[in-house]
C-alpha cells in the first residue's frame, strides 16, 4: 500500500473548486422561492430529470425535480429510513430508490428540507425509464392533480417518422395542458429566447465537462455530480448561463495553473450509471488514494449529449429529436457505442459501472456493455453492485477490497 | 373430455408444441412475450404466434447478461434464447412493455440470431388521440415489416378474417370464465389456466373449434349445477401466472378462483375487436379503449384499480390473491394502490410473491388457509 502524503491544508484549500459556494447559493435561493411559490402566487410542477423543462419556464412555472430532491436525501443518508417507509406503505424494496425516498418524503414532509413544495401539477417524460410514469401516477394521486406525460418513444434501431411525429403532436399538446392548468397562452417568442438559454447551457455544460480531456483533469466526475444541479432543474434561464460560464472559467484557470482534481493523477477513469450519493466522497477519496480520477461519466453528460440537434431558431421543433433520443432511451448496442467514444475521448484507464439495483433502464445491458469495452479497446471494467440512495445494500468493506483489486489491474496494464 | 387433454399436453410444453406444428405443417413461427402483441397481424400473414414463458429453466447462460435484480420472466425468457431452443422459430416480435423487457429486446438482439426481429414501440399512454395515431401507424409499419421479412402479403381480406377469428376466440375464452365464475366446479383452475396458456400457442382455426366444443360441454354440465359451492371466491391479480400449481393449493385452503386479472388470464382476451372498422383501426381501438390496461400503459389514474374493484363486485369475490413476480416494477408500484382502493371497498386481499419458482407448498398452505379462514 503505496502511503498517501499529507498535503498541508493551503494546497487542499487550492484544490477547492471556489464555484462551490455560487453553486449552493443558487440552489438555495431556488429551494426558498419554490417553497415559497403559495406566498407569491407562482405554480409548481413537478418534472422528472429528462423532461422538456423550457416551456415551464416560459409560462413562469416552478419546476421542481424530485429526482434532485431524492439525490440530496440520499447524500443526505436519510434514503435508508425514507426507503423503509415506503416499504411500509407497501411499496417493494426493489422499486427505485428515487421513488421510494419520494413518495415518503412526500407523505411525512421528511428529507433534509422538509419535502418538497406540493405541486400544482406533474409533468412525466419517459424518456429516462418506465418507473417515471408509475411514480407520477402514484404522485398524482396523492396529490389530487393533473399529469401531463410526455411520451418518447424508445429507439431500438432508429427513430422512425411515425414516432417523431407523434413526439411533435405531444409537444402542442403538452402546450395546451401548461394553457389550461396555468389560465394563460403560451408565449412563443419568450420560447425563442428560453430556448436559445437552454441551448447555451448545454454548450456551457459540455464544455466545463470536457476539460477533464486535460491531463491532470481539474475537475473529476464527482464534482460533475455536484454541478449537475442547475442544467437539470435550471435550464433555460440566464442565471444557468452565467453559473456555467463562470465554472467554466475556473475549470481553464485549474488548467492554465495546473490544479487538479486528484493530487497526481495517474489512472484515468470513467464512470457509468448514477452516482452511489450517500458514498460520493468516500468513493472519491478511496480512487484518490490510488492516484486515479474519475474524469467522466455517462450519467452528467446526458444533459448536453443531445446539444447538437438542439436548434435555436426552431426549439421547439428540436426538442422532438432532442428529447427523444437521449442516453437511457437508446439501445445497449448505442450505449456501448457512446461509452466507447468517451474511453477515447477522455483517455480512460478503466471503467467502474455501477450496477444500480434502483435503476433496470440503466443497468440492465451493462454486463454487455463490458463484455464490448473489453473486446473493442482492452480496458479494465470493474462492476459494483450497489443503489444510488438507499444506502442500507452499499457493502463498504467489500468493494473497497474490490476497488483495491481492480486498481491492481490497472496498474499493472499501465506499467506494463 | 378430449378437448381438454390435447390443450393440457400443448399448455405443458408449448415450445414442443410449436416446434411440431412447424416442421409438420411448414408454417412459420413468431415468439413474443406481451399480451400488445398484434397477433392478428402475424396470423393474418399465415404465421403461427408463439407466447413464450420459459419458466422453470435452470439459468445457466442469461446470468452472464442479467443481473440478479430482473424478474424472472426476463431471466427465464433470455435463458430460453440463448440455449438454442427458439431456432426454429421464424423471428421473435418485442412489444414496448417495462424497462426490463426493452433492454431484454437490447439483449437478445445483440446475443441471439434471428432472421426477422422486429420491436413494436406502443405508445406508454393511451388517452390521446395522437397515442391512437401513432399505433395505428406502427400497426402498419409491423404488417409492411412482416411483408417484407417473410415475402407475404397480408391482404386486407387476410386481416378481417383474422379479427373474426380472434373475436370468436377471445368469445369462447370469456364464455369459458363466465361459466367457471357461475360453477366453479366446472373445471379446475389448473384448467382454465392451461387453456389461456394453450390459447396464446396453438394454431388459432384448430383452437377456435377445440373452444367452441369446450364451451359447449361445460354449458351442458352446467345445466344440472346447483348452486352449493361453500369455497371462498377468489380473484387472482397480477402479471402471468405460469404457476398451474397455484390453483390446485387455493383449491385445497377452501377457496377456488373465479376470476383474474392477469395477462395470461382476462387481459389476453378481453375487448372485443369491433370489426366494422378498417382492421388496424380496429387493433388499436381494443388496444386503447377495450381491453384492461397493463400497469406498463397509462390511460388514466384509477382505471385498474376500477376495473380490479368492478370486477370483485361482478364476480362476488370473497377475497383477492396479489400474485406478483419479484423485481416487477409495473406491478409493484400498482400494489399499494390497488390493495387501498380494496380496502376501501371491503375486499380482503393477500400479498403473494413469486420469483422464478412458488414459495414452498406447505408454506403457501398455511397462508392460503389463514386468508381463506379470514374471509369468514
Ligand atoms: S433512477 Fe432509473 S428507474 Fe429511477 S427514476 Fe431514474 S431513470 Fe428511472
Ligand atoms: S412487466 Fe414485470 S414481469 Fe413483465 S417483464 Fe416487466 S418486470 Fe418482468
Amino acid at each position: 500500500m503505496e502511503t498517501i502524503e499529507k498535503k498541508p491544508d493551503s494546497e487542499k484549500e487550492r484544490r477547492k473548486i471556489k464555484s462551490v459556494a455560487r453553486m449552493k447559493e443558487i440552489m438555495t435561493g431556488y429551494y426558498i422561492e419554490a417553497k415559497g411559490a403559495r406566498q407569491s402566487g407562482k405554480k409548481v410542477a413537478w418534472i422528472t430529470s429528462g423532461g422538456p423543462v423550457e416551456p415551464l419556464i416560459v409560462m413562469d412555472v416552478i419546476p421542481v425535480y424530485p429526482e434532485n430532491h431524492s439525490a440530496m436525501i440520499g447524500a443526505t443518508k436519510m434514503g435508508g429510513d425514507l426507503c423503509n417507509r415506503a416499504e411500509e406503505m407497501g411499496y417493494s424494496r426493489d422499486l427505485c430508490s428515487y421513488a421510494r425516498s419520494d413518495i415518503a418524503a412526500a407523505v411525512t414532509n421528511g428529507g433534509p428540507i422538509g419535502g418538497l413544495p406540493a405541486p400544482d401539477f406533474l409533468v412525466c417524460c419517459n424518456n429516462i425509464c418506465g418507473t417515471v410514469m408509475k411514480w407520477y401516477e402514484a404522485q398524482a394521486r396523492f396529490f389530487n392533480v393533473p399529469l401531463f406525460i410526455f411520451d418518447t418513444p424508445f429507439t431500438h434501431t432508429e427513430f422512425p417518422d411515425i414516432a417523431r411525429n407523434y413526439v411533435r403532436k405531444q409537444i402542442f399538446e403538452y402546450i395546451a395542458f401548461l394553457e389550461t392548468v396555468c389560465g394563460r397562452k403560451f408565449d412563443y417568442d419568450r420560447m425563442m429566447e428560453v430556448g436559445r438559454l437552454s441551448v447555451e447551457a448545454q454548450r456551457l455544460w459540455q464544455a466545463v465537462l470536457d476539460t477533464t480531456m486535460h491531463r491532470p483533469a481539474p475537475m473529476s466526475a464527482f464534482d460533475a455530480f455536484f454541478h449537475l444541479g442547475l442544467i437539470v432543474t435550471l435550464r433555460g434561464t440566464q442565471v444557468v448561463v452565467e453559473y456555467y460560464t463562470q465554472l467554466l472559467a475556473e475549470m481553464r484557470a485549474r488548467v492554465a495553473s495546473g490544479i487538479s482534481a486528484v493530487p497526481n493523477e495517474r489512472y484515468r477513469l470513467l464512470w457509468d450509471n448514477l452516482p452511489v450519493w450517500y458514498k460520493t466522497k468516500w468513493l472519491s477519496e478511496t480512487f484518490a488514494a490510488h492516484d486515479a480520477c474519475l474524469v467522466a461519466d455517462t450519467y452528467t453528460s446526458a444533459w448536453s449529449g443531445q446539444v447538437e440537434k438542439l436548434r435555436e431558431d426552431d426549439f421547439l421543433e428540436s426538442m422532438v429529436e432532442g428529447y427523444s433520443t437521449i442516453y437511457l432511451n437508446v439501445s445497449v448496442a448505442e450505449m456501448a457505442r457512446s461509452v466507447l467514444g468517451m474511453i477515447d475521448k477522455y483517455g480512460a484507464d478503466g471503467v467502474v459501472m455501477h450496477s444500480n439495483r434502483s435503476c433496470k433502464p440503466y443497468s440492465l445491458g451493462q454486463y454487455d456493455i463490458q463484455r464490448i469495452i473489453q473486446k473493442e479497446r482492452d480496458v479494465p471494467v470493474l462492476m459494483i453492485e450497489a443503489d444510488m440512495v438507499d444506502e442500507r445494500v452499499f457493502s463498504e468493506s467489500q468493494i473497497g477490497t474490490r476497488i483495491d483489486a481492480f486498481m491492481e489491474v490497472v496498474r499493472s496494464r499501465k506499467s506494463g | 373430455m378430449n378437448a381438454i387433454e390435447d390443450i393440457r399436453r400443448v399448455a405443458r410444453d408449448p415450445i414442443e408444441y410449436a416446434r411440431r406444428y412447424t416442421n409438420e405443417t411448414g408454417v412459420r413461427a413468431l415468439g413474443y412475450f406481451c399480451s400488445y402483441t398484434p397477433e392478428e397481424i402475424i396470423h393474418a400473414a399465415g404465421i403461427l404466434p408463439v407466447r413464450l414463458f420459459g419458466f422453470g429453466k435452470k439459468i445457466v447462460r442469461a446470468d452472464a447478461h442479467l443481473q440478479s435484480y430482473s424478474c424472472s420472466l426476463v431471466r427465464s425468457a433470455l435463458e430460453l434464447g440463448l440455449s438454442g431452443e427458439l431456432d426454429f422459430l421464424g423471428g421473435m416480435v418485442f412489444p414496448h412493455t417495462c424497462d426490463s423487457i426493452q433492454r431484454l429486446s437490447d439483449i437478445y438482439r445483440m446475443n441471439i440470431p434471428f432472421g426477422f426481429f422486429e420491436d413494436i414501440v406502443l405508445p406508454v399512454k393511451l388517452n390521446s388521440e395522437s397515442a391512437r395515431e401513432y399505433i395505428v401507424n406502427l400497426l402498419a409499419a409491423f404488417t409492411a415489416s412482416i411483408e417484407r421479412g417473410f415475402s407475404v402479403t397480408v391482404s386486407d381480406e387476410a386481416l378481417r378474417r383474422s379479427l373474426v377469428l380472434y373475436n370468436e376466440i377471445r368469445d369462447h375464452l370469456g364464455a369459458l370464465y363466465r361459466l367457471r365464475s357461475r360453477h366453479p366446479r366446472l373445471c379446475s383452475g389448473a384448467d382454465l389456466h392451461d387453456v389461456v396458456s394453450a390459447s396464446m400457442v396453438m394454431d388459432r382455426t384448430g383452437l377456435a373449434a377445440l373452444l367452441a366444443d369446450l364451451v359447449g360441454e361445460l354449458s351442458a354440465r352446467a345445466e344440472g349445477l346447483g348452486d352449493d359451492d361453500a369455497r371462498k371466491r377468489i380473484i387472482l391479480s397480477g402479471g402471468i401466472c405460469s404457476h398451474p400449481d397455484v390453483y390446485g393449493i387455493i383449491e385445497d385452503a377452501g377457496g377456488a378462483v373465479v376470476w383474474d386479472d392477469l395477462c395470461t388470464g382476462t387481459r389476453y382476451f378481453e375487448g372485443a375487436l369491433d370489426t366494422t372498422r378498417p382492421p388496424l383501426e380496429a387493433i388499436a381501438h381494443r388496444y386503447v379503449d377495450t381491453r384492461v390496461t397493463c400497469p406498463a400503459k397509462h390511460r388514466s389514474l384509477t382505471d385498474r384499480a376500477d376495473s380490479l374493484a368492478a370486477m370483485a363486485t361482478e364476480h362476488r369475490a370473497d377475497g383477492v390473491v396479489f400474485l406478483l413476480l419479484k423485481f416487477c416494477d409495473p406491478h409493484a408500484f400498482d400494489y399499494p394502490h390497488l390493495k387501498e382502493r380494496l380496502d376501501r371497498e371491503g375486499v380482503p386481499s393477500m400479498l403473494v410473491e413469486i420469483e422464478d419458482t412458488l414459495p414452498p407448498a406447505g408454506q403457501l398452505m398455511t397462508r392460503f388457509e389463514a386468508f381463506v379462514e379470514s374471509l369468514g
